[in-house]
């Protein structure tokens, strides 16, 4: 005996997105309310990966917290090893040599572009399509290496040193980073643009949809390519130069479109705009020692300061609160994808659920930035 | 006008009592100048103009924890967006504070620090979600981390702690 199924028209459903799903890339529930293919409401939970990085930061020294800052965002964790650097160092008030700003700089934009390479890779891989994966990742491998070759490590950076950094770069390195530059200023129009950007199932998929008005980037908090995405000239390392950015020539990429193609793009334009940045800063590169004289266990005077950096997703911001002990009495980490993920919920509702997909993987989330 | 005499000027109007005294520029000046040598000092509430190169902010305002909500008001206003929330536990002093981070995204670089101090047996203050809805996840793990009640908040549950965590890890007195 079967009992008919019986179904309200104006009825919704929940649905769990995540934790372990591979658009989230990480462990992100969305808790959507569903009417059919459309999404009435959606309410990302957090903390599927929270590790409390700021209590940490309260049980050791200084430069204990270093490796910490690799963590969070692991896909450009040399920024974040830089705005904590920059934090401290104002801090503490120490001056830093001109080669090491130089060479931040080149290792900074290096792994921005790693970092953009593989947001693309994995949001084209999100709308179905796998080939470009493999490109993206044959010239992020060449990014990889010539990083390892100064910093001993593939991906958790821990490389900048208060007031230096720890290894100094070679001519194997200056050559390899030449070379590189040249091979991707080639692949890029010939791959990435005529295989993926000009291609129109991406382009229905992405052109129009996730529409963000520069109002809300506002209200929300948003920075980043998404910020730029919705026609705001805002970018950290213009609006407040840090380190030697405002000796480098580069373009701020804007679009006015605010959707999730306006936002492709802005990630697309900023590779050429790094490889601009590292051929200037190469040309440049200053001779000169690599780490100042720091005292070994750091005392930063009492009070309270602030440091921002622009990472890939975003402004990456540190409040730190000394009490003039060797250890931060707090350290508050801002990261930019937490706040770009908050409007998601009021951008989403009334999506179709692929769109709604295709409009997260726009907004580049990494999980453990999010989570921290 | 500079965008940050034109903020504070705005935040001074929350001052009404400070704002005939301090109209005077050597005034002002003096009054930076002595930031440092009143760090010992208890703090008076009003807006203090901070050297940008060494803090990392240009503005730095100390109120009443029912203003913040007022502050928020002016901020949004003046067109700044609300880059932060943190809770600092300051044991000693018997008090929690918040601290609100203002930033803008035009080329006038001007960053705003609002901070209100709350008791610490009874940590209470305002929500600023309604005027920034940045606020409420900001204020959900500040929460989270301190125990700070935001009173009005529309959805105050743990954010990042699990759903039914009943501790606020970043308290200096807090035993795991």
């Amino acid at each position: 005996m079967s009992v008919p199924i019986t179904c309200r028209p104006d009825e919704t459903f929940v649905l769990n997105l995540g934790p372990q799903h591979p658009a989230t890339h990480g462990v992100l529930r969305v808790k959507l309310t569903m009417d059919g293919e459309y999404i009435v409401k959606a309410e990302p939970v957090l903390g599927y990966i929270h590790r409390m990085h700021e209590k940490m930061a309260e049980a050791g020294t200084y430069a204990q917290f270093m490796n910490n800052t690799a963590r969070m965002d692991y896909l450009h964790a040399l920024a974040y090893n830089h705005g904590y650097c920059l934090t401290v160092e104002r801090a503490a008030g120490i001056e830093v040599p001109e080669r090491v700003e130089y060479i931040r700089v080149i290792t900074v934009e290096l792994n921005r572009i790693s970092s953009h390479l593989l947001w693309w890779a994995a949001f084209v891989l999100d709308l179905g399509g796998f080939t470009p994966l493999l490109y993206a990742f044959d010239d992020r491998e060449k990014i990889l290496d010539l990083l390892e070759s100064v910093t001993g490590s593939r991906l958790t950076y821990c490389y900048f040193r208060f007031g230096g950094v720890y290894n100094d770069i070679d001519d194997n390195f200056i050559e390899g980073t030449r070379a590189f530059l040249t091979r991707l200023r080639s692949r890029l129009p010939r791959i990435y643009h005529d295989l993926v950007t000009g291609n129109i199932i991406l382009r229905k998929r992405i052109e129009k949809i996730g529409v963000v008005s520069k109002e809300q980037c506002r209200r929300y908090g948003a920075t980043g390519p998404v910020l730029r995405g919705s026609g705001v000239c805002y970018d950290v390392r213009r609006n407040e130069p840090y380190s030697v950015y405002p000796n480098f020539d580069f373009d701020v990429p804007v679009y006015e479109e605010g959707d999730s193609m306006a936002r492709y793009m802005v990630r697309m334009d900023e590779i050429e705009q790094s490889m601009r940045i590292i051929e200037q800063a190469l040309d440049q590169l200053p001779e000169g020692p690599i780490q100042a004289k720091v005292p070994k266990i750091l005392k930063p005077p009492e009070g309270d300061y602030y440091g921002a950096v622009e990472a890939a997703r975003g402004t990456f911001g540190c409040r730190l609160v000394s009490d003039g002990t060797k250890t931060p009495y707090r350290l508050k980490l801002r990261s930019p994808t937490y706040c770009n993920l908050s409007m998601f919920g009021e951008i989403a509702e009334g999506m179709l659920l692929a769109d709604a997909l295709a409009f997260m993987g726009s907004l580049d989330l990494v999980i453990p930035e999010i989570d921290r | 006008m500079s965008m940050i005499e034109k903020t504070r000027e705005a935040l001074l109007s929350l001052y009404p009592d400070q704002v005939a005294a301090s109209d005077d520029p050597e005034k002002k000046e003096e009054e930076s100048a002595q930031e440092e040598a009143a760090a010992g000092e208890e703090r008076q509430p009003g807006v203090m103009i901070t050297d940008y190169m060494t803090r990392g902010t240009h503005l730095d305002l100390l109120c009443e924890a029912d203003q913040v909500v007022a502050a928020a008001e002016i901020m949004d206003r003046l067109g700044y967006f609300l880059e932060a929330i943190s809770g600092v536990d300051r044991i000693k002093e018997k008090k929690m504070e918040v601290i609100y981070d203002y930033n803008r995204s035009d080329e006038q670089a001007c960053r705003v620090v609002v901070r209100a101090f709350l008791p610490r047996e009874k940590p209470e203050i305002p929500t600023v979600s309604e005027v920034f809805p940045a606020a409420s996840w900001h204020e959900r793990e500040t929460h989270d981390f301190f125990g700070i009640r935001f009173t009005g908040h529309p959805y105050l549950v743990p954010l990042l702690l699990p759903e039914d965590a009943d501790f606020h890890p970043l308290l200096k007195d807090f035993k795991p």
